[in-house]
């Protein structure tokens, strides 16, 4: 992430993101698949680590090996197999995007921390240990068991999340960067699907 | 490619202030958008510390305004900020002047810096 000055004087935090011309790897039509859709490809994959039956499958698409494969449901633009997609055909400057992608992994953690509780009681008077415990998780002989899906500690992060609403700050499609306004999942260098 | 330094670099207007440090007295003019209306308000006072770099480098300003302590941090990439004029360099011997916060009146003066010419 960084900011940058809009024209306003305003100090706008951003994050800046490399989006490397998508590959359509294949067309999914409703004749043979059932449903419409594009499947696209981002990202050098070694050829030593793709199997062969993705290999047969780049090749038909006529482009290298990729890493990550991503389908798009009702796309709005018409592609055939093998075209490529940059950052300007389908992103403009103003434009509301979503950004899809797997939350930096936390462990396990309190209920403090996942589910935004407030732990128990003072930190003085005679209190102890019971700053960020959770409290009763349910009643005595009735109903005498804990409801499925109380909120308690567990792992925390490392899911799949989608932040709308997130505004188009710049484009560069030249360098195939992207500046969007505002944070989006997941750790430094990481694979997201960006939506219009 | 570094892409957030080439972001920064492309999206950063550049502005030619004159270099100054802390202790030194700055005058700074910058815009104030108030509704549809523009105005330029002067602020002026020594510099008390520079921090950050790169993007988000900026300076604190102090100044006594009516016997109470007034400090503003601005950016240095800030658009609003139309003019940087260096009044008198000061001598001082640290690069973060906190301690002129506990100082008032006579005290609170910094030394100038003279310049000896060649």
């Amino acid at each position: 992430m960084t900011s940058i000055f809009s024209t306003d004087g305003k100090n706008v935090a951003c994050t800046v993101i490399e989006v490397e011309p998508n590959i359509v790897t294949q067309v999914k039509s409703e004749d043979t698949d059932g449903y419409n859709a594009l499947q696209i490809g981002a990202g050098e994959a070694k050829e030593k680590n793709t199997t062969n039956q993705l290999l047969g499958h780049f090749a038909k698409a006529n482009t290298s090996p990729k890493r990550k494969l991503v389908e798009l449901r009702n796309a709005s633009f018409e592609k055939a197999l093998g075209d490529s997609i940059s950052v300007d055909e389908v992103f403009s400057v103003g434009d509301k995007v979503s950004a899809i992608g797997i939350t930096k992994g936390k462990g396990f953690q309190g209920v403090v921390k996942r589910h935004n509780f407030r732990g128990v009681g003072d930190a003085t008077h005679g209190q102890h240990n019971r700053m960020r415990a959770p409290g009763s998780i349910g009643a005595a002989s009735y109903p005498a068991k804990v409801f499925k899906g109380m909120k308690m500690g567990g792992r925390t992060g490392g899911k799949r999340v989608k932040i709308a609403n997130l505004e188009v700050v710049k484009l560069f499609p030249e360098q195939n960067l992207l500046v969007i306004k505002g944070a989006v999942p997941g750790h430094k260098g990481c694979y997201l699907v960006i939506e219009k | 490619m570094d892409a957030i330094k080439f972001v920064q670099e492309q999206s950063s207007v550049a502005n030619e202030h004159p270099v100054f440090r802390p202790g030194d007295n700055i005058s700074v003019s910058y815009k104030i958008v108030e509704g549809d209306k523009e105005r330029i308000q002067i602020f002026k006072g020594d510099v008390i510390k520079i921090s950050g770099g790169e993007g988000n480098k900026t300076f604190t300003v102090r100044k006594m305004s009516s016997g109470v302590g007034v400090e503003r941090i601005f950016p240095f990439g800030n658009p609003n900020i139309v003019e940087i004029l260096v009044n008198k360099r000061g001598k001082v011997r640290r690069s973060k002047l906190y301690y002129l916060r506990e100082l008032v009146g006579k005290k609170a003066r910094i030394k100038e810096r003279k310049f000896i010419k060649s």
